[in-house]
Formats: structure tokens, sequence, C-alpha cells
């Protein structure tokens, strides 16, 4: 065994070229493996999105439908409801939703379709902790003992009492930093929404 | 310990051997610088182990043990809604048969080169065990797609179990946890398959390179490379493993992921031998299929079972037969009485017998996989007896061999 | 010594607990299917001509419409009206119309899922089986089937097929069945019929592994990357070899 007349640089040059091709083919092998981890072609069947009928729903209700294992709020408002949106916008901390999550349709005080201003569709989502929101219109909910005598109707989470208004817009000084999220929806007709597709012509 | 090394490296091996164990097992271990062709399956096994742990390891991710939703979980879950999922069974299905074919080549090393003679003899008792746990864990594997093949395979196996006499009934039944193939026997197979075997297997290659690492390698020659050493007290005709072996063996392993990926990609069923088609369809405990034969892996010692005629209307001569045939392979150091390691010292007739036994095993292989006929049955009979006679007969006829002379250094051919 | 072979063959299968039977054709030869799981345009038809005869009983249950409607190049509309009977999510599995029930009452058995008949059978299997349907008026079925022996199934293309009569020759005393002929013309020509068997045996082969063509040509680019890798790697060892004489 003889150590001379070795050509290091060569040598150097091909370890550094296998290494490198062997880290390439790693990182490839690895694509599959993580990717496995994806939500499954079942997940994203019972994630399509899903049909709501809205026909029977009165002014100041709600219905709560799941999509992808969260409760999605539609929201029927009044028009006394509506005019409260834009009357107390000092008391919330992202009145415009610039750091809240909703399709480019719904960035607007009522959160909703300019065709479609009263139907409001909001993950009930707390953005503090992931709890359910409670829907409480008016004094007379069991939740309202809190809010105050001049409670204009929103959403109160019970976990951690962030209070939301009508839109879905948090308090300022809530635990929850952010508005409630709005997913992606389009009505199919007046009374039909599907919830979890942007409309493309909408 | 003298401290050899300072910095961070130092910190280290003041608390852990981590240089020690680096140049002990790799950068100054010593191993025979003839290695061939042959020599390549010790570290082609380990790389299938790893592919057979990761890909393990994700399948247990997708998979459901239970009888009503096992097949369902494999061919629809794995096979189709998971993202690559078909690709990782198909690394595991294909490993598990690689797994074989490279323990075979292995294991028949050690017979051309006598590697399992003194000093060796732990490391081939060590390397019959992995081959066990792994026969164990192909066998308990091929349950769990609870195809048709899964079930009537295990279901075979398992009555072969029923034939010892006296307590066979309750032992089949103790094994499956039911009277039939059932939700239990599926369970507890996953278990075992996931974690129990696996566990064993790594504990035995542990072992099994310890007793590689104290003793050092044999090698084509069947020369003792420590006989002969420099001032330095390293091995004249030894090189280092790393890098001399590291990189031979990164040239084997990708030659190795060419084939296995020829397979994968191109015919993961590999006509049937690699995964069965019988076991597209979900197990029928009500419905045999038309063949049954076990994986390829396990078919020469079903031949050699079917070989055998059952005595007064029980097959246990024939369970008797088929695990002599695995454990004859134990006494192996001690059946050989020849000195001389390396086949290529040894007598030419010798080479013929090793040369017939191949074939013979081949043979029993191929009938394992087919439905028994006379005339198939009269071969695999005639197979059996020779698989068994090479081996018992050993004692008598290495006596009788007339060596070539042994060179005192290993030669480069 | 036949007798103890004999007792050996029995002894066997007792051990196996099972009798092994030879090649499923029972020796009728099987014909080359042909199919090309490539060509979009045949496995279109044959997704049509699957959810038309074979959907009503039979199911496909690992399938996804929405997983053959990205395969095939066919919008959602499309599916759920051409192939999507039972109306059901675009999402959801290839179900048979029937009931499990119903089908037993109707067949005795419940009709085998398709969605790996492929794998289990072969196309050369299925495309053989599929024409080789013949007028037997022993069965109640009215008849028989050359590679498949009383086979349960109805023979639905008989109006496309028209009907065959079975062919025998006879050796030593010994009927074998060696072919059938068309006794009755069908709506289709035969050219036709055999493109529509084709392709549905085509749409089988994609049900049975949808990702196949997939497969196929990430592995040649895999195997590329290997030679590469090859080269190089190989040219490290010959360098670090060197040292040793």
């Amino acid at each position: 065994m003889s150590t001379d007349a070795v050509d290091n640089s060569k040598r150097r040059m091909l370890v550094a070229a296998t290494s490198v091709i062997g880290a390439v083919g790693a990182g490839f092998v690895a694509v599959p493996f993580v990717k496995s981890w994806n939500p499954s072609a079942r997940a994203l069947a019972a994630g399509a999105p899903v049909l709501a009928d809205i026909s029977k729903l009165e002014e100041g209700q709600m219905i709560t439908v799941e999509w992808r294992g969260k409760p999605v709020y539609i929201l029927k408002r009044t028009d006394d409801n509506l005019k409260v949106l834009n009357s107390e916008v000092d008391m919330l901390a992202d009145v415009n939703s610039d750091m809240s999550k909703q399709p480019e349709y719904c960035k607007n005080p009522a959160r909703a379709y300019e065709e479609y201003t009263k139907i409001s569709v909001m993950e009930g989502v707390c953005t503090h902790l992931g709890c359910a929101p409670k829907y409480v219109p008016d004094l007379n909910n069991p939740f309202a003992g809190s809010l105050g005598s001049d409670w204009k109707g929103g959403f109160f989470c019970p976990c951690h009492g962030s209070v939301y208004d009508l839109s879905g817009r948090v308090y300022k000084s809530m635990p929850a930093p952010t508005n409630l999220p709005i997913p992606p929806h389009v009505f199919k007709s007046d009374t039909v929404i599907l919830i979890g597709q942007d409309g493309s012509n909408a | 310990m003298e401290q050899k090394t300072n910095g961070f490296m130092g910190w280290i091996d003041a608390r852990f051997p981590a240089t020690e164990t680096w140049e002990k097992h790799l950068a100054k271990y010593y191993t025979p610088k003839n290695f061939n062709f042959w020599y390549f399956f010790g570290s082609l096994a380990f790389m299938v182990l790893v592919i057979q742990i990761l890909s393990g390891v994700f399948l247990t991710m997708f998979y459901k043990p239970d009888t009503a939703l096992a097949f369902q979980s494999v061919e629809m879950g794995i096979m189709r809604d998971v993202e690559w999922g078909w690709l990782i069974r198909y690394f595991h299905s294909t490993g598990a048969s690689a797994f074989f074919i490279v323990i075979y080549l292995h294991m028949f090393r050690a017979l051309l080169y006598g590697s399992y003679k003194k000093p060796r003899e732990l490391i081939w008792i060590f390397g019959m065990l992995i081959f066990l746990a792994l026969m164990a864990e192909g066998f308990m594997g091929y349950l769990l797609p609870w195809g048709q093949m899964s079930f009537w395979g295990a279901q075979v196996i398992i009555n072969l179990v029923s034939a010892i006499p006296f307590v066979g009934e309750d032992l089949g039944i103790w094994v499956r946890g039911d009277f039939v193939i059932g939700d239990a026997t599926l369970n507890r197979f996953f278990s075992l398959h996931v974690a129990a075997i696996p566990l064993i297997l790594v504990a035995l290659i542990f072992v099994h390179i310890v007793a590689l690492h104290a003793v050092g390698s044999n090698n084509p020659d069947g020369v003792e490379i420590k006989k002969n050493k420099d001032e330095n007290g390293v091995p004249k005709d030894g090189i280092p493993f790393h890098p001399y072996y590291s990189v031979k063996d990164i040239v084997g392993v990708i030659v190795f992921l060419i084939f296995f990926s020829i397979v994968v990609f191109f015919m993961p069923e590999m006509f049937g031998y690699f995964i069965e088609h019988a076991n597209f369809e979900p197990a029928n405990p009500l419905k045999t299929p038309e063949h049954i034969a076990p994986v390829w892996y396990f078919t020469p010692y079903y031949s050699v079972l079917r070989a055998v005629p059952s005595i007064a209307g029980s097959a246990f001569p024939g369970v008797i037969a088929m695990g002599a045939s695995i454990v004859v392979l134990f006494f192996l150091p001690w059946l050989d009485r020849n000195p001389v390691k390396s086949i290529r010292y040894r007598a030419g007739w010798y080479k013929i017998l090793l040369a017939l036994f191949v074939v013979a095993f081949v043979i029993l292989g191929i009938l394992g996989t087919l439905s028994p006929t006379d005339g198939r049955t009269l071969l695999a009979q005639i197979c059996t007896v020779y698989y068994f006679a090479f081996f018992l007969l050993m004692p008598i006829y290495t006596k009788f061999e007339k060596n070539k002379p042994v060179p005192e250094r290993v030669t480069m051919k | 010594m036949k007798k103890t072979i004999t007792i050996l063959l029995f002894a066997t299968i007792a051990i196996m607990n099972m009798g092994t039977v030879l090649a499923s054709s029972g020796g009728y030869p099987l014909a080359a299917a042909n199919v090309n799981v490539d060509d979009k345009e045949s496995l279109q038809r044959g997704a049509k001509v699957f959810s038309e005869y074979c959907l009503s009983c039979h199911s496909a249950k690992f399938v996804r419409f929405n997983r053959v409607a990205t395969d095939l190049d066919m919008t959602e509309g499309e599916v759920m009206e051409n192939l999507n009977h039972l109306g059901v999510k675009f999402g959801s599995t290839m179900t048979a119309v029937m009931t499990d029930e119903y089908a037993k009452e109707a067949f005795g058995a419940v009709p085998p899922d398709l969605s790996l008949v492929a794998r289990s059978r072969g196309v050369d299997w299925l495309y053989t089986y599929l024409v080789s349907f013949y007028k037997d008026s022993t069965k109640t079925t009215g008849h028989n089937n050359a590679i498949f022996k009383d086979v349960g199934m109805p023979n639905i293309f008989w109006k496309q097929e028209g009907v065959k009569e079975a062919v025998y020759e006879e050796h030593d005393g010994v009927k074998t069945l060696t072919g059938l002929k068309v006794v009755e013309k069908g709506t289709m020509s035969p050219e036709e019929f055999d493109t529509m068997v084709r392709d549905l045996v085509a749409f089988l082969s994609y049900i049975g592994e949808p990702n196949q063509s997939y497969r196929k040509s990430l592995g040649i680019y895999v195997l590329i990357f290997l030679f590469i890798f090859f080269g190089v790697a190989y040219a490290m060892k010959k360098d670090y070899w060197k040292d040793v004489h």
C-alpha cells in the first residue's frame, strides 16, 4: 500500500461530487415520506365544500354547518344590525380586518358579499385558542351578563371572554387578537351557499 | 483511557468513546484487501434493513390492524388515498424480497469461503438467528395486508403447529387467539411485526457485527490476515475499512438500488412472486384460492415439508423435516471437518457437491411455488434427501478431502 | 411406488388442508388483451362502458370519481353526468347501483368488487373472459363461459356481441372446448365489439392501479439519477483503490 502519487485535489473533488449527489438523492427520497403526511384523498373528500340551504333562515337567526370539522356560522342580520356595524368602530381592534383572515370579497364592514350584505358566513373558531364563540343577539341571552347594558349584539367566547361584533370583528383589549376568520364561500343561488370554495364570477 | 483528541471531540471523547469507536470499527478496522463480489451483501443487508425500517414506520402510520379495515387501509388508503403511499408500500414489499435475496447470497458467501469456521462459529450462529428472526418477520408481515394469500398462507403455516402431537391443537388455538385466523391473530402479528421482532433483529445484528469485529473478517482465500502483521501491528494484507470499503460499498449500494428501483417502478409484483395475485382479493375464510403457494423465500422449506410422507395420517414428520432443514444449518461449523476455509483450496469434488446443493435448493424453491404432481413430489424428495445428505454426511466426506496448498498471504485474483 | 406417491399426494393435500387446482383458465388459451393505459380516450370510453354495464351490479369501492376525472382528463361535469349514476359526491367512491341484499337474492352472491380485479386476475384473463360467453341452455342464465365454467354472471353484452356457440373437439373420448363461433349476429360489428371490450379492460387495468403510468415514467428519472450517481461513486472508488496493491 502506498500513499504517494495520490492526486488529492481530484480525490477531494470526487468525494465532494459523490456527497452532493448523495445528498440530492436523499432529498428526493425524503419527498414521498414528507408528503405522505398531507391530507389523504379521503380527508380531502371529507373536507370538500359543503352546501348550506338558507331558505328558512330568518333575520336575526343563525345556523351552524360543519366544514372541515369546524363550525361555520351563517348569520342573517337585520337592518338595525347592519347600522350598528358602522357606529361603534372605535371599540374594535381590527376595524378594517387588515390583520384578519377573509376572502378579498368580504373585506368590508359587513364582512360579506355586497349583494348579500345581510348574510355573514364565518368560522366559529375563536382566534384566541380555538373555542366556539356563542351568538349573543341581545341581553336576553344567558351569556349577556358581563357585556354591559348597551350591548348591541355579537359573539362572546365563553373560554376567555373574547367579544366580537355581528361581523365577527373582535373588540379591543380582548384575549383574541384578530377577527373571526371567514371561509371561502359562494352563493349558488339566493338561498344556497357553497362553503369551502371561492366564487369565480361572484 | 488515553486522551488523544482535544477541543470539541476531546470533550465528547472524555464522556463517550466516539473517536475510539470510529477508529476501532471503521478508520482502523483492518479488513482483508482481497474482498470480491460476494462481500457486498453484508452492507447491502444493512441497506435493506434501513429501507424496511423507514418504509415500515411510515406504513404503520396509515395501516389499520383490524380484519374489517386492514385490506382497505392497504389497497385504498395506502395505495390510493395517501400521497405517495403506493411508493412507500412498494419499497416495503420489494424490500422484503430483497432482504431474503441479499441474505441468501450473504449465507452462500459463508459457504463458499468457510466463513462459519473457527474462530467465527458465533458469527454464523448469530447470523442464523437473524435469518430465523427475518423469516418470522416476513411471515407475520405477510398476514397484514389481509388478502387471500395473507390469510391462507398463514392458515397453512399455523396448521403446521397443529400437527404437533398431543399439544398441537391447543397450541394452534393459542397462536391464533381464536378458532380461525381473525382479529386477534392479526393484531398480535402486527405487534410482533412492527415492534418485537425488529427489536430482536437489531439486537442480533449488533452482536453479529460485534463478534465479526472482534475476530476480523474472513476473505476469499480463507487466510487469517492477523497472522501477518507489520511492525505497527497492522495486518500486512489489511486495509482500513474506511475509506476503502466504505467507498466500495457505496458503489455496491448504488448498483443494488438500480435493481431495486427496476422492481419498484417497473415490476412491483414481480410476476406474482413479490406480491401474489391472489393477495389483491380480500381474505375470505370460506373460499380457498385456486392455487396456494407461500412467498418465494419460504418455498424451499415448504417443498421439504411436502416431500416427506405423512405417517399414520399425521403431517408431523414433514414439519420435523422442515424444521430440521433449518436447524441443521446451525451445526454447520461442526459438521465441516475440513480445516481449509476457502473453496479455492478445497477438493474439486467438493465444489461439485456444493454446486449440486445450490441446484437442489433452487429446485426445491421452484417446486414449492407449484402444485404437486407425482413427478414433482419425487423430484422434491430427491432434492430433500440430497439437502440433508450434503450436511449430515459432511463430517465423513470432509475428512477424505485432498486440499490444495493454502497460501501464506491473500491473493488478488 | 405409485401407491405411496398417491398416498403422499393426498397427505400433502391433507397437510395443506385444501386442494390446489391448476391454472385458472382450465386449459382454454387466454387471448392477449393488448390494452394501453396511457390512451386516455380509450380509458374514457372504457369508463363509460364500465359505469353503464358494470356499475349496476358491481362496485369499485376503492375508486374515487374525482381521481378518475383528474387522471382521465375529464371535467367534474362530465364525470358527474356520464359516470356517476347514483349522484354521489364528486370525491366519493364508485358504489354499485344494486344493493348487496338485492344482489344476494338475484344472483345468490354479491358480485365482486372490481377495484382490483385487473391485478388479481390479469388483463388477459379479463379480456378472454368477457369475449368467451357461449350459449348453454342447461344454465339458468342461458349461457356459460369458456374460462369460467358455470359462471353466475349474465352475459351482459349478448345484444352487442351476438350469440356464440361452443366448438368441441374429441380425442380418445374426451370432449374439450376448443373455440367459439358466432351463430347469430349482434348489433355491433366484431371490430366495434372488440374495441369496446378492450376499452373496458383498459379502464379496469387503470383502476387496478391508477398511478401505474406515473410510476413507470418516474422510474425512468430515478434510474437516470442512479446511473449518474454510480458513475461518480465508481470514479471515487477507483481513485481510492489506486492505493491498494
